[in-house]
């Protein structure tokens, strides 16, 4: 069935993500992740599931390029990942968000110092994304935590910091792993929608869970991954 | 506080979400819109700041006061011998020996006087007999008769600054007038004292040279512990976009900061080591033994040249720290791919 939230943009630019028989094994292993074909769509919206332990994680870190295939070949915003150079490798990431399941907060950084972090690296001086990064925190519930260190603040939280540190750049690609296990269900709805309001002002989402109950509320496209390999249904 | 997000579109004006209205009511129903005039903390990147970064600064501490000691050591040496190879350099000696049948006197008022008439010497001045005769009391003792000895007598030639005088010619002038006169200039003894300063001083920026090596192979050590310690805060850098020479910039910075408070504590402790040294030199300047190190080492004090020194030495160890931090993360980041 064809994704309610993707966008119709049959002919323009290249896929944001592109898998062809992309396969990964770690040391002399057995392939964790095999023969993946696939692409993310600009403007598109979906979930990736599977079982624990299915390798969704892996994948994530296959398209932020902190693993590397082992055979296949992996584009990202159209351009070949197999030769590029740390510089070109750094500006695709800033085109990205990234949720991380333990949300990867630093813990000897403030809320807003955390959440300011992807402006602070790209050299921004702070006068020029001060307020962005306070209407953000506010926009996510934060609004009077953001002095706080991360090992103070609950796991939901924590999960919203995450969530606003992957926003703040406007990503183009949004990757969140499991943005909603650590909430509440009720909880886990309104970070959907929020999810989903990002999607529909243009940024690719790639939302991996195995909670069915989230899934259930969207009907877009799924990425299923078991026994190593991937399985769409549209 | 709430931990529920607030509905996007409870206050979304179907923009960006950071196009949300600063003026929303916050959760907290503080007023909004007024911003604290800073928010960050200027916290650093990279903890670097902990157990670690405060035994290395010990360390930097620790190496820098010896390498502050040595320079101070050499240079203290290099002023003491330039004020010995100065003395020594502007006085020549004659010595004239007792002849057969020639009146002593006369011969060293007629070497005395070939002296003077040379260009460039300042003052000739003949030591008496009693002078001569008392310079041997260390080695023969006191109260003996020296008259049966032919002790030689010696004239004491002092040079004009910065002028060299014809030495060729006053020896020939006193081998022609006066037998039994030579002439020392010092040549040997100058020599001497000069390789014995300038070996002392090598030493001493050998010694230097080797603290500083020593500073950096410890901050080489404490970056790759630093590194291996934070890397989590390094990969979260990578994924939000930082690049290797911005982490290596912070690593950088935060140890150079670490390396300046190390440097400055030994190099003030070193100053203060030598201050007090000084001191107790001076308090020590009527005995013996003060009169002993004063004659070695002059006034024991190393003067603004090496105070300069010493602050010199401190700001390269904190450089060093910085610039081998830098390159070592920019290695280690590049051997971890």
């Amino acid at each position: 069935m064809k994704a309610f939230y993707d966008s119709d943009f049959d002919e323009g630019p290249a896929p944001t993500v592109h898998f062809e028989n992309v396969g990964v094994r770690y040391g002399m292993g057995p392939e964790v992740l095999r023969d993946l074909t696939f692409s993310i769509e600009p403007h598109s919206f979906q979930f990736l599931t599977g079982p624990s332990g299915a390798g969704k994680t892996t994948l994530l870190r296959l398209i932020l390029l902190s693993v590397r295939p082992t055979r296949g070949l992996v584009s990202l915003f159209g351009q070949d990942v197999s030769k590029i150079s740390k510089a070109e490798l750094t500006d695709l990431r800033r085109r990205m968000g990234v949720v991380f399941q333990d949300f990867r907060l630093l813990d000897h950084l403030t809320t807003y110092e955390n959440v300011a972090l992807p402006l602070r690296v790209q050299g921004k001086e702070e006068a020029s994304y001060r307020a962005e990064v306070v209407e953000l925190l506010r926009w996510v519930g934060l609004g009077d935590r953001m002095h706080v260190l991360p090992p103070v603040l609950s796991g939901g939280e924590k999960q919203r910091a995450a969530i606003a540190r992957a926003l703040i750049v406007r990503p183009e690609l949004l990757l969140a792993d499991e943005p909603t296990g650590n909430v509440d269900p009720s909880l886990a709805r309104r970070l959907l929608r929020l999810f989903i309001e990002l999607n529909r002002l243009g940024t690719s989402v790639v939302i991996a869970t195995h909670d069915f109950s989230l899934m259930d509320q969207l009907n877009v496209r799924r990425l299923v991954l078991g026994d190593g390999q991937l399985h769409i249904d549209e | 506080m709430s931990d529920s997000p607030r509905s996007p579109s409870a206050h979304s004006n179907g923009s960006h979400p950071k196009g949300a209205s600063a003026k929303a009511t916050q959760p907290g129903g503080r007023e909004p819109g007024r911003l604290p005039a800073s928010l960050r903390r200027n916290a650093p990147l990279v903890p670097v700041d902990s157990a670690g970064g405060r035994a290395l600064a010990a360390v930097i501490a620790i190496l820098t006061f010896l390498a502050a000691l040595c320079a101070g050591g050499a240079e203290l040496v290099a002023t003491s011998s330039s004020q010995w190879r100065s003395d020594v350099a502007r006085e020549v000696t004659i010595q004239v020996r007792p002849q057969t049948g020639r009146s002593i006197d006369a011969d060293v008022d007629r070497a005395a006087s070939l002296a003077r008439q040379t260009p460039g010497i300042e003052s000739a001045q003949a030591f008496t007999k009693a002078e001569s005769e008392r310079l041997l009391e260390p080695w023969l003792g006191t109260g003996l008769d020296f008259g049966d000895l032919p002790v030689p007598r010696l004239i004491v030639v002092k040079l004009q600054p910065d002028v060299k005088p014809d030495f060729g010619a006053l020896r020939q002038a006193l081998s022609a007038g006066v037998p039994g006169a030579t002439l020392d200039d010092h040549a040997l003894w100058a020599s001497r004292l000069s390789t014995m300063a300038n070996t002392i001083i090598g030493i001493g920026v050998v010694l230097v040279v080797l603290v500083l090596v020593a500073a950096g192979l410890a901050v080489t050590f404490a970056t790759r512990g630093a590194m291996a310690g934070n890397r989590e805060v390094v990969d979260v850098l990578h994924f939000v976009g930082a690049n290797d020479d911005y982490i290596a910039r912070e690593f950088q910075r935060r140890f150079f900061r670490l390396g300046l408070r190390g440097s400055a504590m030994g190099a003030g402790a070193a100053l203060a080591l030598t201050i007090l040294l000084g001191a107790l030199a001076g308090s020590w300047r009527a005995s013996p033994a003060g009169d002993q190190i004063e004659a070695l080492f002059g006034s024991f004090g190393i003067g603004w040249r090496g105070y300069g020194i010493v602050v010199f030495i401190a700001l390269i160890v904190a450089l060093i720290t910085a610039l081998v931090s830098r390159l070592t993360v920019r290695r280690f980041l590049n051997e971890t791919g």
